[in-house]
């Protein structure tokens, strides 16, 4: 078939490009600037998807992103994409397009005997069987899922990049119709940052498809002047291909778009979102026409007439050879006269009023057309493809007569296309004259121009687009520029419309093609006491397809009233949402995907961690070493040697994630004194103390160890995870309350590489490596010097997470690796292991310590941890008061205990809940759970630390640990430190 | 995405801000001697009116300094943003 719709002459298409194609498995041709929709009606192509819910056959129905219908699945593979509007599609040679949701195929759909069912699918048809028969939903599900629907997601990774854009404007235009060109070319010229944005691939919307002029010339020639003046301005950016989704605050706007195709291989992106910061936005984003409810009105041939004539025009398309326009409006024939000017015979227009007055009749009539008034369209023949209509007078619809067609030009009147500016917060008011919501109270920094003000006539757009550029441009700070004089002639226009609804005999009257909601189905909605036009909606799902309800919202708003026996703007309005189109997910995420999505912090070590085989972990967004396995180890066997290495010999560990905040000013002390709950004023420079740190309701927020190294200059050191909420929680009290305290704080975190030497022979290993005196006595726990390490500058620090001798060696980062590998280097005598976090975590559970988020929720004071010790009784600090609140002490609180299994083999999964006894009556009373819990190599058991109610009064008790899919576990309850609780390991 | 105005940077986009809720409520004078009741309302209750308030905001990405807004809650409007220690201008009518 080769494109015997297309007719001899006329449309934008470029005849010279011919561009090949597939739909559904066959070769088809149609030209360069055809939409995959034109190219389709070109070679005859009607029958284009089953739908939703009843699976009838249906047609291309509109011309962009309001066509409810042609939604295919385009490309192959990965790089699949479903749902595409036919109507949408650019032509590219060699694009692949399939119809979706039929089986086996498109013209022999079996699902279409939902059609024959469908008394029994009627509105809110599902949620009945969620109630009976008892149990009939979990067979009905798995019938509705494969039955309804549209098409399915790709099941492979997209292999296409999608990128972010940002922009800022003075003015953005979103449209590039007659109201959208004269906008920015006002707004330019008066030299405004103007940004005009338009979904088609051509600007002029409207304009590529009229018969008038502008200034005398024909509008096409207007069209590329203006566009041309509007390349040549220099702060002006225009923008195809390119659809506002959204507008949210202060002026942001959301848009996409989509790149040029190409016929071979990849494109470099697919489409692009712009994030658009706009001062002023002028939305000339035209109107949508709308339909008219009549018997049978989804048969494939049945399209709006603006998209009839829009093909004829603009695509040189035959969308038939003999049409039907039904009308209700005069603008409907000036597709009856472009339809019959294009070569295509017009069997008659059929029009649900009386009067017809108004000038484009007149001429309809002086063409010849026969123009049959106070006529409804009241059924149809043809099953995938229109064959003839049945017109009957409105007052008298038993009385038909067959027109013979295989197009039927519906025209319900026209729906400005106010989404932009219900997002922006605008409430539309319903004018009952265009039976039509057009713009109310001014939404924020928005004007709205030409058709989606309701104003349709040729001159008030090209006016009110000159006029509301040059203000939105004076409004941003720009005084207006040259004037726009703009004269374009019409036929004197009849505003006054018909009925939106014909005379009914029987037939399936559709309100939403795509979700297959019937008039039917809303009026049983009502009828059944969903009388709130949201919940009518909901109920039948009226509006809720892909294309948001954008031809048949007034029809269902015109139902309701009618059901209601309310006025329209009583019956309301459902509001639009972002976006106006659907969107892709990948146009959403942009690059950041895969690995992009959230950065991954290594430290200076990583890539030595990475050639030694480690098994990584995120901590936050920091990738930790977990444990070194050799070859055939398992984590487990790996950690327990790594643990064994650090208790009996030598462990090297990466602790450079640690957070660091530098501390410096007259103010420093106080402000530790303040953020610490035990007292840090005696500590003098060259030594360091464990911090607990408090939230203002006496929880335990964060813990590490603060060094001093000078009278005002300390090193703090939060928890990996807790580093940049710390800071954060200190710098605002320094700003908003403690104003008189001179600190200065620096995040170093990432300035200093951290490594820790652990073990009986740290000191070895360390000692011929530095200047420092490494003896216990001239450098005892808790203190910390500095010097050289392996001729590096160094802070060591002598703390301990182990138990055991430990050297903190901290280097600037630049020097991380090289500190590492002398370690390594110096420590090979020593059999120096390097160890990871599991082994971290093991080493100090066996001495009881605790890890913020481990055995901490937020919940928890010093007291429950059995650190009420430590805290000051003598200073003031954060969280001091509500340690004396109701509740924060007594009976009744959770302890931190320790845990022995009575079967030394059982280790305990971290979470575990405990009880009493070992088995109670539900509801079971919990009175703790595991926080921590590890196989101990040094104890040769398991061991496990938890939170239990009152547990410090439980020391030698048995609790239960009921196991998940597993026995109940007895356990005794110890002292939370398993291992060396003298401290006696500390010096070496 | 607000279009927050730093008093010290200027406008720029919500994401670089983070919100710290309600301005200006009080740390009770002498804390320590605080009833339980005064001291809960500091701790745990917050204004959450429906129109204009002031808030904090941190400018995270940027200055890192906190300052104030005064935001509607409903439109989203921002009447004002002002420093520490600013006069607290009146919230709009």
């Amino acid at each position: 078939m080769s494109q015997d719709f297309r007719l001899a002459q006329g449309g934008r298409i470029d005849r010279e490009k011919p561009l090949r194609f597939l739909f559904d498995g066959h070769a088809y041709e149609g030209f360069a600037g055809d939409t995959l929709a034109s190219a389709m009606l070109a070679n005859g192509i009607h029958l284009v998807s089953r739908s939703f819910k009843y699976h009838r056959p249906r047609g291309i129905y509109g011309l962009g992103v309001e066509e409810p219908n042609a939604l295919v699945e385009t490309g192959i593979g990965a790089g699949i994409e479903p749902n595409a509007r036919a109507t949408t599609v650019e032509l590219a040679d060699g694009l692949i397009a399939n119809s979706q949701n039929r089986w086996p195929s498109l013209r022999f759909d079996l699902g279409a005997v939902a059609d024959l069912a469908s008394p029994l699918l009627s509105a809110g048809f599902y949620y009945k069987t969620f109630m009976s028969p008892a149990g009939g939903w979990k067979i009905y599900e798995w019938l509705i899922r494969r039955a309804a629907g549209v098409g399915h997601a790709p099941e492979l990774p997209d292999p296409d990049r999608y990128e972010h854009s940002y922009a800022h404007a003075d003015v953005l235009v979103v449209g590039a119709g007659p109201a959208g060109l004269a906008a920015a070319l006002a707004a330019g010229r008066a030299g405004a940052r103007v940004m005009l944005v338009d979904d088609q691939v051509e600007p002029g919307g409207q304009l590529l498809n009229t018969p008038y002029a502008i200034n005398g010339r024909p509008a096409p020639e207007w069209v590329a002047e203006a566009t041309a003046e509007l390349d040549r301005l220099p702060d002006v950016r225009r923008l195809a291909r390119t659809l506002a989704l959204g507008v949210y605050d202060h002026g942001y706007v959301a848009c996409v778009e989509r790149a040029i195709p190409v016929s071979q291989g990849r494109v470099r992106w697919r489409e692009r979102l712009w994030r658009v910061r706009a001062k002023e936005i002028v939305v000339a984003t035209g109107a949508i026409e709308r339909a008219i409810i009549f018997d049978g009105n989804d048969r494939p041939g049945t399209m709006l007439a603006s998209a009839a004539r829009a093909y004829a025009v603009r695509y040189g398309v035959a969308a038939g050879q003999r049409a039907v326009v039904f009308a209700n409006n005069d603008d409907a024939y000036r597709t009856a006269l472009d339809l019959a000017n294009a070569g295509v015979e017009v069997a008659a227009v059929v029009d649900l009023r009386h009067d017809l007055s108004g000038a484009l009749p007149g001429m309809a009539r002086e063409r010849g057309l026969r123009v049959l008034a106070g006529h409804g369209i009241v059924g149809g023949r043809g099953r995938t493809r229109i064959k003839a209509v049945e017109a009957a007078p409105v007052d008298d619809p038993s009385n038909r007569q067959v027109i013979e067609c295989d197009l039927l030009a519906v025209s319900g009147g026209w729906n400005p296309a106010l989404h932009l500016y219900a997002h922006a917060g605008g409430k539309a008011a319903y004018d009952s004259g265009l039976a039509a919501f057009v713009p109310g109270a001014p939404a924020e920094r928005m004007t709205i121009a030409g058709a989606a003000a309701g104003r349709f006539q040729l001159a008030d757009c090209l006016a009110d687009g000159a006029r509301l550029g040059a203000e939105a441009a004076r409004r941003a700070g720009f005084s207006a520029g040259p004037a726009l004089v703009l004269d374009a002639p019409e036929p004197e226009p009849d505003s006054r419309i018909g009925p939106v609804a014909s005379p009914s005999r029987g037939g399936k009257r559709f309100v939403d093609l795509h979700n297959d909601v019937t008039e039917a189905d809303l009026r049983l909605a009502v009828t059944e006491g969903y009388r709130s036009v949201e919940h009518a909606k909901r109920y039948t799902t009226w509006g809720m397809g892909p294309d948001q309800g954008k031809t048949g919202n007034i029809l269902g708003l015109n139902v309701l009233s009618d059901a209601l026996g309310q006025p329209v703007p009583q019956v309301g309005t459902t509001t639009f949402r972002p976006p106006y189109h659907p969107v892709s997910f990948g146009a959403l995420a942009g690059r950041e995907t895969g690995d992009l999505v959230v950065p991954t912090r290594k430290t200076p070590m990583d890539s030595w961690h990475a050639e030694a085989g480690a098994l990584f972990e995120p901590v936050g967004q920091w990738r930790r070493a977990k444990a070194y396995p050799k070859p055939g180890e398992s984590l487990h066997a790996a950690a327990d040697r790594e643990v064994r290495a650090a208790r009996e010999g030598v462990g090297l560990f990466d602790a450079s994630t640690l957070g660091k905040i530098d501390m410096s000013g007259p103010g420093a002390e106080t402000l530790i004194e303040r953020v610490y709950c035990n007292n840090f004023a005696s500590l003098k420079p060259g030594h360091a103390r464990y911090g607990l740190m408090l939230g203002e309701d006496g929880m335990v927020k964060d813990d590490g160890v603060t060094a001093r190294l000078g009278p005002d200059h300390f090193h703090m050191t939060t928890t990996t995870g807790g580093a940049a909420g710390v800071y954060v929680w200190i710098e605002d009290w320094l700003q908003t309350e403690w104003l008189d305290l001179e600190v200065f704080l620096t995040s170093v975190t990432e300035q200093w590489a951290v490594a820790t030497l652990s073990g009986p022979k740290a000191r070895q290993v360390l000692g011929p490596l530095t200047d420092v005196d490494l003896s216990a006595a001239a450098f005892p726990f808790m203190s910390f010097r500095e010097g050289r390490v392996a001729g590096m500058p160094a802070r060591i620090f002598r703390v301990s997470f182990s138990g055991d001798l430990s050297y903190e060696i901290n280097v600037p980062a630049r020097h991380g690796l090289a500190l590492w590998q002398a370690l390594m280097e110096s420590g090979r005598p020593h059999g120096i292991t390097p160890y990871g976090t599991e082994a971290l975590h093991i080493l100090r559970a066996e001495k009881g310590y605790i890890v913020v988020g481990h055995e901490t929720d937020g919940t928890i004071t010093p007291a429950d941890l059995g650190m009420e010790a430590m805290v000051s009784k003598k200073k003031d600090f954060l969280g001091r008061r509500s340690l004396v609140r109701s509740g924060m002490s007594g009976p009744g609180r959770k302890h931190l205990v320790g845990l022995m299994t009575k079967d030394p083999a059982r280790v305990l999964p971290m979470g575990a809940q405990i009880l009493e006894r070992p088995s109670e009556a539900r509801p079971v009373p919990m009175i703790g759970h595991v926080t921590s819990s590890y196989h101990s190599p040094t104890m040769k058991r398991g061991i496990a630390m938890a939170l239990v109610k009152n547990g410090r009064a439980r020391m030698g008790d048995t609790v239960y640990l009921p196991l998940l899919d597993g026995p109940t576990v007895a356990a005794e309850v110890v002292k939370p430190v398993f291992y060396d609780p003298e401290g006696a390991r500390r010096d070496g | 995405m607000l279009l927050i105005p730093c008093p010290y940077c200027g406008e720029r986009a919500e994401g670089e801000f983070r919100y710290g809720g309600e301005a200006h409520f009080r740390r009770p004078d002498n804390h320590l001697e605080a009833t339980d009741e005064a001291w809960a309302d500091y701790l745990f209750m917050r204004k959450n009116p429906k129109g204009w308030h002031r808030e904090r905001w941190m400018h995270l990405a940027g200055c890192r300094r906190w300052f104030y807004v005064v935001r509607h809650t409903i439109t989203h409007k921002i009447a004002t943003a002002y420093k520490v220690g600013d006069a607290h201008p009146d919230l709009p009518a």
